[in-house]
């Protein structure tokens, strides 16, 4: 009786989970109830409770090694023969990092606590059997089986499988913010209507995972089995908007739900620096390893030379003295608790709050801020900030990336003419321009009449609505082509409407198609996303309230609505009348009213204060585009449902489709149709739209001439889209839906299924045309760029668009240049799996072999390199991918086409892990998520497409020109102020503990300290906390704006210029000078004196602070405030602790107390001249290097610095002049590098300042070969046009 | 993560922004145009070439050498006299106590070396005793002691410190003093003698106090019970540390001077740095200003030899030295200040040269126009 008995009967794991209706069992105890075995909707995302706190963050915190070293450390002083310190003095380090870091744990598992409770308490509706009807319980108390409603504005509490929608059309919309970002709504569907009290079916579904687009399974009831899929489940977290009321049963509880599944922690990624510094750690750990050997063999040796018991040796309890050796391995472990510093644990610490302060400064960057989405830049990954600073590749996706992804519809093909929309081109631009002077220019409506007059209106609501989805004018302006027009006016007054002679019914069914092959959703402006504030009885503030006066549709029975239909009704019927009337004006008439289809009635239609538009909501902007561009010749999409929709044609009819089914698009197919119903021929009618790959083998005739115009579209860079149609006999339609239902309710392998049935339907297609959609750059594109490549870094971009599209577009964007030499890999044409093979291969090791000759011209060629996605595929195969890579080496830029969302990361982690290169990837949609997440930095742009990328990055920006910012300034700041921080850390620790051991030659390797155990701790505390934690994310080496206009200077962060092994090694000498000075001075001004021990420490303590900070005090690059105050408050604060302490404490710190002991050294001038002497001999060899250096070989950045301070004009002055000199020699080929180099003396001496030829200035293609870039010419090398040429179709 | 992401939206006011194109109050994600925020703090960025740190070089070097001729003129005009007295040498006076004497022998034995001073000691002379390798600094020795027994803590004093182990209880009694420290006091008396041309030994009177710090004197040092009362019933039921011929309340008659606050006992405890050291014993204070303190002549050190250093391979002195306000003497100093000022001024030229020969090649700052 129990299905999910049988299910469990079934035998080992079940796939599915199985849910009956709790109603029946609502009085019975738990343990009867049928869906008790799955989670409630209570969730706890809290790691502790009040009483395993203390116990499990321990656990959690003892994991980490550091922790235990400390801990060992620690207890090793509590053995009497081996401690150094006070046994309890030394817990004090190890308390202090571990309380520390519990009390952090501990406010965020708060926090946690907390918002889980709100949450769980949160009202909600749910029906109940006793009462019959809906009753608020709390979210918490909802189970697996329970029947919920969501009010609109709601947020839904658990995932829940809709039954039951208000809308009569069972429609139910949903807005997924929350989850995934995506602002536009999604709609869901009842599949089937239900009334709770009867429910009587079974739902089996899929257990739960995290995929959050895609679902399946079945209610089973009376033996017939109703498939469900994504489209009727309504996930946890997201907000019903646009339906007064929806139910459904919940099958999905508390952390099964998807979003909860797909609620991973931020993502830890180990940077390339630390697991660097992690290797300079296990140095240290063999440093002290020598140090400690060194001091149990130095006390053996000591205690050999005496021949009898001195007085000062201490026996044993029982009188015996140790032996030697024993005493040796004793100094061993002593030593180790003595020198433990060494070993920089508080390093990691340090580095954690470092990097927090890095982010918080790149988060705060109001260069990265986004006005018009008012969106910040988000650091995602706190830990990985300096790696922005080595950025050695960048591999980028085009739509979304380094395009808007705001599609303007340009041309269109109808039945091979071709319709060039040129004044669309203009007015795009211009409208372009408008968006991006929005504020500056309101006047400017006037200038162009043509426009359309409601562009304010516009503007008003994209500024009140920030993120509606592919709304921006760029797509809904239209200008439509004159001839194009009047054909489709003549073919229509021809022609009644519906029975269309055949020669004109193309062009009227290719709008039809425009208009209605999409998913795209019909709203009216005023019903769109209402979000109004009232206090419901029931709703906490949390809830938003009740319903929008206004829902959805045009339908609903509210009386605004119903004004706006009758409104829109009369509207169509004057528009009727005047298309009917053949007067010439009317050939404008239609543009200017149909892209604002109801303003001309604004008048009117305001005083009613009804919605005035209609308004589109489309999944993606290529759908928009083509929308606006159907409803700018006159045919409008009014409304769109599950069942049928509706379009007015020009003539003003409207035309309501029953839509019968919807193929949807998938990328294995790249195309979608709609079957639909004619209202009048009642014909079945296919529409399919689609990639021309997709569509042109499955047409009935070949299309030559549209394929030749697609193929000039894709030359000028335009996105290409083909309508077809076909008739569909009701018999044939009808057999195929006995295969498509069967395909829909299975469950296993359901998509392949469903899959090879819409391509079982999409055959035979008759060809309409084809769309011209532009994808225009963002702002900047080409700029940042080339500044990237300036920077060094290599630029690859990987999209799926076709290989002439990218080609172009990677010409625009300065990707590839004029004068590159472009070798093309395309193998698209060979059909043969085995031949294309051989191609590839034999393009590979032709391309390689010829390489060679260009690096040892003179002027080296730049070398860019295009791949199509096949011959992609093959190259990532094991025996062509050494040949692959190296010839990505060569390449200054890459680019690959038609690449599939696993090919673009191959592509990442192959040449991260045969180059060991550092990689950044960027993208905006959930095609580059696996990108992002191969590199090792993943850059999301929150576009267009959703947040599937930034949820998956570590860095998420808003437009492409932001990335040059956040590497050449902030990546570049990050990684030096990090790296000169770590060595910074090591030295400072070295430095320090080698004053205590120096001393152990000088009291028999005893493991006696100097100094006394406090203030080591505070030292380290309080004394030389701050300053590297202020120079790790304060320090500013080159300003902002000159490392902008110099991206070479990024060059050294690539070569790991800031953290070599050779660096941290002068470091670690400087620290053993140091310290030998530090003690060695102090040591020869007291030896033979009555000083005693804490005294001679105290100079030799207070030395060293002067040391370690002036030494910082030479590395620091800009002095600001925060810096003077916290060096100085540095200094300040070791005085007066030390005085305190000394002061106060007389006998609290046994057996030792530093009692008046700097009150003393105070008091006696020689103190001051001992520590004066000994800073300036500590710091004198690093001080005259430094000078030498900066004097003798003056490296790029301490030019950059000389740059910075001049004055600003004098700086402007330099760095334009320096700009010129650089595309000077980029400009004039013959002009070698030696040239350029002795113009620029001749010009400016001052140019002279870096000597480091730019690359541009030593690539300055000089003399080279003719290399013509143009596609023709490239395409001409394809093995499509010249098959034999394989081997030598390298360029030229 | 779920759950704090609603109330991310929310409380960014992510939605409210759609409330209604009249919301001006909205607060936007924008930054704050601060230069703090903005990284544009006015900053001073100092550029360490060879032109820019000569004059610290010069500065440097012109300070130093001056202090340096200061320190070792100072240094120079101290007077210091040294004896060993260990008796190491068969010739030495005092090398049959040497030889026989241990920390079990009772009687006492005496030694008395003669000396000469060729110069007149003007100032206060401080009398120093100096032992070497002896390691007052090992681990286990300098916390051998317990500073709240010192301090006159009862308590401690009834029941010392754990620290002190083994020298912490004799035969079921507290040891006070207790600890290795205290048990390992020097113990040698010191007398000098004034020989006149004549013959006759006049005794220079030695101050036993004011050789301690005055704080440890009286802060860190207490009798327990307070300075007034008896301290022989106060150190009842405490016994003697082991090699002590006499309790420490029989270590002066000066009942300021006795007990814990004995300055000998405190000059002890107070643990030298190195194991070669020096402790004030004594000060010959200056009588008038007519007469110098230690006039030029013969003199001769009676030495009661109580502290065997044989065991290891130690050597006692006496010294003898005045003082300036730089201490005892001790030229290091000065020398090390009059090198380095001519290493920087050295490399202050270097630089200079340096600079002249290359600075300029970079130092094009200065666009013209």
């Amino acid at each position: 009786f129990f299905p999910w008995l049988v299910c469990r009967w079934r035998g080992g794991d079940c796939w599915c989970r199985t849910v009956v209706s709790n109603l029946p069992y609502e009085d019975q105890r738990p343990r009867n109830q049928p869906n008790r075995r799955y989670a409630g909707n209570a969730v706890k995302t809290n790691k502790y409770t009040l009483w395993s706190f203390l116990p499990i963050n321990l656990c959690e915190q003892f994991r980490r090694l550091a922790n235990i070293y400390f801990v060992g450390i620690a207890a090793l002083n509590f053995i009497p023969e081996v401690n150094a310190f006070q046994p309890q003095v030394a817990l004090i380090p190890i308390c202090v990092i571990l309380t520390l870091t519990a009390i952090k744990d501990a406010w965020e598992d708060f926090r946690r606590y907390q918002s889980d409770r709100e949450l769980n308490g949160t009202p909600c509706l749910v029906y109940s059997r006793s009462q019959h009807g809906f009753v608020e319980r709390r979210w918490k108390d909802i189970q697996v089986g329970d029947f919920v409603q969501v009010l609109a504005n709601d947020i839904i509490p658990a995932d829940i499988l809709l039954l039951h929608a208000s809308d009569p059309n069972g429609v139910c919309h949903m807005e997924t913010a929350n989850l995934d970002g995506e602002t536009n709504l999604k709609q869901r569907r009842v599949k089937s209507p239900f009334d709770p009290l009867s429910f009587n079916a079974t739902v089996i579904c899929e257990k739960p995972n995290n995929n959050l687009n895609h679902f399946k399974g079945f209610l089973e009831k009376d033996q017939i089995k109703i498939g469900f899929g994504i489209e009727s489940l309504l996930l946890r977290g997201c907000t019903v908007r646009n339906t007064a009321a929806a139910s459904g049963i919940v099958v999905y509880a508390g952390h099964d739900t998807k979003s909860m599944l797909n609620n991973n922690r931020p993502r830890y990624k180990r940077s390339r620096v630390e697991s660097k510094m992690n290797k300079e750690v296990l140095c240290c750990v063999f440093l002290l390893f020598c140090m400690c050997l060194i001091g149990a063999v130095g006390h053996v040796i000591w205690l050999k030379t005496f021949s009898s018991v001195p007085i000062y040796f201490i026996p044993d309890s029982d009188g015996n003295e140790t032996p030697s050796v024993v005493a040796g391995v004793y100094r061993f472990l002593t030593m180790i608790i003595l020198l433990q510093v060494i070993i920089p644990i508080s390093l990691y610490l340090s580095i954690e709050l470092v990097k927090m302060g890095q982010v918080f400064f790149i988060t705060q960057d109001i260069d990265l801020y986004d006005k018009e989405k008012d969106m910040r830049m988000q650091c995602r990954a706190l830990n990985i900030t300096e790696d922005l600073g080595q950025i050695q590749y960048v591999f980028s996706d085009k739509t979304g990336t380094l395009t808007e992804n705001k599609m303007v519809f340009r041309r269109c093909t109808i039945m091979g003419t071709e319709y060039p929309h040129t004044e669309n081109g203009e007015s795009g631009k211009w409208v372009g321009q408008l968006w991006s002077h929005q504020d500056t220019t309101v006047g400017r409506d006037n200038i162009l009449p043509a426009l359309p007059m409601d562009r304010h209106r516009h503007r008003d609501s994209t500024a009140g609505i920030p993120s509606l989805a592919f709304s921006s004018p760029l797509e809904r302006e239209v200008i439509p082509d004159q001839n194009l027009l009047w054909s489709v006016k003549e073919v229509e007054r021809r022609g009644v409407a519906g029975h269309w002679g055949l020669q004109g019914a193309t062009h009227l069914e290719f709008f039809l198609a425009l208009a209605i092959c999409n998913t795209v959703v019909v709203s009216t402006e005023t019903a769109q996303r209402q979000r109004v504030r009232v206090r419901g009885p029931h709703n906490s503030s949390r809830s938003r309230g009740l319903l929008p006066e206004c829902m959805e549709g045009l339908f609903a029975q509210f009386p605004c609505l119903r004004q706006l239909s009758s409104c829109l009704k009369s509207v169509s019927c004057r528009r009727h009348s005047l298309s009917e009337d053949p007067v010439q004006s009317t050939l404008y008439d239609i543009p200017t009213s149909s892209s604002s289809v109801v303003s001309e009635d604004e008048v009117q239609a305001s005083s009613l204060a009804g919605p005035k538009e209609v308004h589109y909501e489309a999944q993606s902007p290529d759908e928009a585009a083509l929308v606006h561009a159907a409803k700018a010749y006159g045919f409008t999409l009014l409304e769109r449902t599950p069942s049928h929709v509706s379009v007015r044609l020009p003539s003003g009819t409207t035309l309501t489709y029953e839509v019968l089914d919807v193929l949807t698009f998938d990328s294995v197919r790249s195309r979608m149709s709609i079957i639909v119903r004619h209202p009048h021929t009642k014909e079945i009618i296919l529409y399919t739209k689609g990639a021309d790959s997709g569509i042109m083998e499955r047409l009935r005739v070949i299309a030559n001439k549209t394929q030749k115009h697609l193929d000039m579209y894709a030359n000028d860079g335009l996105r290409t889209l083909c309508f077809t149609r076909k008739v569909v006999s009701e018999k044939n339609y009808y057999d195929w839906l006995v295969l498509r239902q069967g395909a829909m309710a299975a469950i296993d392998r359901k998509d392949e299924l469903v899959r090879k049935t819409a391509a079982d339907m999409e055959t035979n297609l008759t060809l309409l045309g084809a769309t011209g959609i532009e994808d225009r750059l963002q702002e900047n594109v080409p700029e940042t760029i080339q500044a990237l490549r300036e920077a060094g870094i290599q630029v690859c971009v990987l999209t799926g668009d076709k290989l002439e599209t990218a080609v172009n577009i990677a010409y625009s964007c300065k990707l590839l240049d004029q004068q590159d030499l472009v070798f093309t890999f395309n193998t698209e044409n060979t059909f043969s799996p085995a031949l294309r093979r051989e191609v590839c291969k034999n393009m590979l090791s032709g391309t390689l072999a010829q390489l060679p000759l260009y690096d040892t011209q003179e002027a080296k060629v730049s070398v860019g390199l295009v791949i199509d996605g096949r011959t992609l595929g093959l190259l990532l195969d094991s025996d062509l991918q050494e040949g692959f890579v190296q010839l990505c080496t060569h390449c200054r830029a890459i680019l690959c086409c038609r690449t599939t969302p696993l090919q673009k990361s191959r592509v990442v982690t192959l040449l991260r892990s045969k180059l060991g290169v550092m990689t950044l990837a960027i993208g905006d949609g959930a095609n580059d998520v696996n990108m992002i997440q191969a590199a090792d930095v993943g850059v999301g742009i929150s576009g267009q497409e959703g947040m599937q990328a930034v949820m998956a990055s570590d860095f998420a920006i808003s437009r492409f020109k932001h990335l040059k910012k956040l590497l050449l300034v902030h990546g570049h700041w990050c990684y030096n102020r990090l790296a000169n921080m770590i060595i910074y850390f090591f030295y400072k620790n070295v430095a320090y503990v080698n004053l205590l051991f120096w001393y152990q030659f000088f009291c028999g390797f005893s493991g006696t300290a100097m100094i006394d155990y406090w203030f080591m701790i505070f030292f380290n505390l309080f004394f030389t906390s701050a300053p590297p934690i202020m120079f790790g994310i304060m320090d500013r080496e080159v300003s902002a704006a000159v490392l902008l206009q110099l991206p070479e200077l990024y060059r050294r962060g690539q070569h790991e210029g800031g953290y070599r092994r050779s660096t941290f090694w002068i470091a670690i000498a400087d620290a053993f000078y140091q310290s030998l000075v530090c003690f060695f001075v102090p040591y020869w001004t007291y030896k033979g004196s009555d000083i005693d021990i804490f005294t001679l420490g105290t100079p030799m303590n207070t030395a060293s602070l002067f040391t370690i900070i002036f030494h910082l005090a030479i590395e620091i690059k800009s002095w600001t405030v925060v810096h003077w105050v916290i060096m100085v408050g540095s200094v300040v604060v070791y005085f007066v602790v030390t005085l305190a302490f000394c002061a106060m404490c007389v006998s609290c710190n046994p057996p030792s107390d530093p009692y008046w002991t700097m009150q003393e050294q105070m008091s006696d001038p020689m103190f001051y001249l001992v520590c004066i002497l000994t800073t300036v001999v500590a710091l004198l060899p690093r001080y005259t290097l430094h000078a030498l250096r900066g004097t003798l070989v003056p490296s790029d950045h301490l030019r950059a610095r000389q740059i910075d301070n001049m004055p600003p004009h004098h700086r402007d002055l330099w760095l334009q002049e320096w700009k010129k000199l650089k595309d000077l020699c980029a400009s004039y080929p013959s002009l070698s590098s030696s040239t350029a180099q002795r113009y620029s003396t001749a010009q400016s001496p001052s140019l002279t300042l870096v000597q480091d030829p730019s690359p541009a200035l030593a690539q300055s293609p000089s003399l080279t070969p003719v290399q013509d870039p143009s596609p023709s010419l490239v395409q001409s090398l394809n093995p499509k046009l010249a098959p034999n040429q394989g081997l030598n179709s390298a360029a030229l | 993560m779920m759950a704090s992401s609603y109330n991310i939206k929310e409380e960014d006011g992510h939605h409210s922004g759609s409330s209604g194109p009249g919301g001006n109050a909205v607060r936007t994600k924008k930054p704050d145009n601060t230069a703090f925020k903005q990284q544009r703090l006015p900053a001073w960025q100092p550029i360490i070439t060879a032109g820019t740190v000569l004059p610290a070089f010069f500065i440097i070097g012109l300070i130093f050498i001056p202090i340096g001729i200061g320190l070792y003129v100072t240094s120079n005009n101290i007077k210091e006299f040294e004896i060993d007295y260990t008796g190491i040498d068969i010739s030495s006076p005092c090398f049959n106590c040497s030889q026989s004497y241990s920390w079990n022998t009772t009687t006492s034995c005496t030694c008395s070396i003669p000396f000469s001073l060729d110069q007149p000691f003007e100032s206060n002379v401080f009398m120093y005793y100096g032992l070497s390798n002896f390691y007052q600094n090992h681990r286990r020795y300098v916390k051998s002691r317990d500073d709240s027994q010192l301090n006159g803590n009862l308590d401690s004093l009834k029941a010392p410190s754990k620290e002190c182990e083994p020298y912490r209880i004799n035969e079921n009694m507290p040891i006070a003093p207790c600890g290795a420290i205290a048990n390992s006091m020097f113990n040698d008396t010191l007398d000098l003698f004034y020989i006149d041309p004549n013959g006759t030994r006049t005794p220079i009177p030695l101050m036993k106090t004011g050789i301690a710090w005055w704080t440890d004197k009286h802060v860190k040092f207490r009798n327990p019970g307070g300075s007034s009362s008896n301290l022989t019933a106060v150190f009842y039921g405490t016994t003697k540390p082991l090699s002590w011929p006499k309790p420490v309340y029989e270590l002066d008659t000066d009942p300021e001077n006795n007990g814990f606050v004995n300055e000998d006992l405190i000059v002890w405890m107070r643990t030298a740095a190195l194991p070669t050291f020096r402790k004030l014993y004594r000060i010959i204070q200056k009588k008038n200003s007519l007469t110098p303190t230690l006039p030029r002549g013969n003199y001769t050190l009676d030495i009661v030899y109580n502290y065997p250093v044989r065991s290891f391979d130690g050597r006692k002195r006496m010294i003898l030295s005045t003082i300036s306000w730089m201490g005892g003497k001790n030229p290091f100093l000065g020398i090390a200040y009059i090198s380095v000022g001519s290493v920087c001024f050295f490399l202050g030229v270097v630089l200079l040269f340096i600079h002249h020969k290359y600075g300029n090649r970079n130092n094009s700052s200065d666009i013209p126009n």
